[in-house]
């Protein structure tokens, strides 16, 4: 899973995609996630790193991922590949 | 240094606004010196009459109905007093007679425009938009023109509804059945004449794009545009600008299969595939050619240096992400100035 090309991400967590003048806000968190997407990290290497930092089950972590991840896509702010 | 006269239609910055307040704002923004503005107006309640830091002096004008001769007698009555060197024509209704008497504006008057030829400004009318789309390999809605309710209501049930009722000139209406489309179908013949079109209604974002061609079939400046807030009659109230170079490829398709002069605006709807179908093609600026200027590209100014023959270079960058968001404001207006121009016909 990539971010796609040209998405703008602001410090404060503002996601713009100049491609279709869609604006995001997202959290601490979900910003910490598209990072990590941008440095090529797995999903699995993004779940490890989320287990080793945080205090949360697995199971409710990759569910959580799993609509994270479905939304970025639904916004064309990430593609699989 | 001399004083460039520029006088321009389109002061009517209503719900459903003129370009002129705009365009006024780009040439006072831009590179050419010593400007003086000069509104020229159908109706004394145009708000840009009274806008006296962007509007120097207006001045009422007959309506399109009147015809040609009735506008260049106007337009010389008011180039004795104001010694016009360029007009800017913002209506699509008046642009029938601005080309008409262009010509005769230059060469009797030494007045400049800078406008499209018949041939070029009738390819892209509503009626034949979907022929000549189909020649530049630009995919439009089905559109079908009709001349009567008898012929729509046929024309209607082959397109299948819902479906666009829109006007010759301006305005358009969702019908989703065919009293609807009845009661549209009167309401625009009434307002802007025959024909009405049906149009094939494509699901998506509408996206627009504002340009300058330079008459040969070169775009001199292109900025596309996303409808963020959309007012209940259709016009953006808030937009961005985009990055989409596909968008500007149709777009400078269209202007250079079209060998556009002037300025105008194309309507697309972006498909959620991806695909892009034209809708329109206005040939004049959009009310929100402001955002052009805000974004890098002075299409105003640029139109104004065609038209007195300078050289102008095509202008190809511009700031993605950048908005405008409309706003009403209440102009106090003293009834001395109203009566004035009831009266007297400037102010």
């Amino acid at each position: 899973m990539k971010v796609n090309k040209n998405i703008a991400i602001s410090e404060s967590g503002f996601i713009f995609n100049p491609g279709t003048g869609d604006s995001f806000s997202t959290n601490a968190m979900g910003q910490e996630i598209i990072r990590m997407l941008n440095e090529g990290k797995t999903r699995e290497e993004i779940t490890d790193f989320i287990l080793s930092r945080y205090e949360v089950e697995k199971g409710i972590l990759e569910k959580d991922l799993g609509d994270y991840f479905f939304m970025l896509g639904t916004y064309h702010i990430v593609q699989n590949g | 240094m001399k004083t460039l006269n520029i006088a321009l239609t389109g002061l009517n910055n209503i719900d459903s606004p003129g370009p002129g307040v705009p365009v006024a704002r780009a040439l006072r923004a831009g590179g050419l010196k010593h400007v003086r503005i000069i509104g020229l107006a159908y109706d004394n309640l145009e708000p840009g009459l009274y806008m006296h830091d962007l509007i120097d002096r207006s001045y009422q004008i007959p309506y399109p109905s009147a015809g040609s001769e009735a506008l260049f007698n106007r337009l010389k009555a008011i180039h004795d007093i104001e010694a016009i060197d360029v007009v800017i024509p913002n209506f699509d209704a008046e642009l029938h007679n601005f080309m008409r008497i262009s010509d005769r504006l230059k060469s009797e008057l030494g007045i400049h425009s800078f406008l499209p030829d018949h041939d070029s400004f009738e390819m892209r009318q509503k009626s034949v938009l979907a022929e000549w789309g189909e020649k530049l390999g630009i995919k439009v809605p089905t559109t079908k023109p009709a001349f009567s309710w008898s012929e729509a209501r046929q024309m209607a049930s082959e397109l299948g509804y819902p479906l666009m009722v829109k006007g010759k000139y301006y305005d358009a209406f969702t019908a989703h059945d065919a009293d609807q489309a009845a009661a549209y179908f009167y309401k625009l013949s009434a307002k802007w004449g025959l024909p009405v079109l049906l149009q094939q209604i494509v699901k998506g974002t509408e996206v627009n794009v504002t340009a300058l061609g330079d008459g040969t079939g070169g775009c001199i400046g292109a900025v596309p545009m996303r409808k963020m807030y959309i007012t209940d009659k259709g016009k953006a109230w808030a937009g961005i600008t985009l990055q989409d170079d596909r968008l500007l490829e149709i777009a400078r398709t269209a202007i250079n299969g079209s060998r556009w002069r002037g300025g105008c605006e194309l309507e697309f709807i972006k498909t959620h595939d991806d695909q892009y179908y034209l809708i329109e093609m206005n040939p004049r600026f959009p009310a929100w050619v402001y955002l052009a200027v805000g974004s890098g590209q002075n299409h105003p100014e640029a139109l104004v240096r065609l038209a007195l023959g300078e050289s102008v270079g095509p202008m190809t960058r511009y700031e993605v992400g950048k908005m405008f968001v409309r706003y009403s404001y209440d102009q106090i207006v003293d009834l001395k100035e109203y009566e004035h121009i009831n009266t007297h016909g400037w102010l």
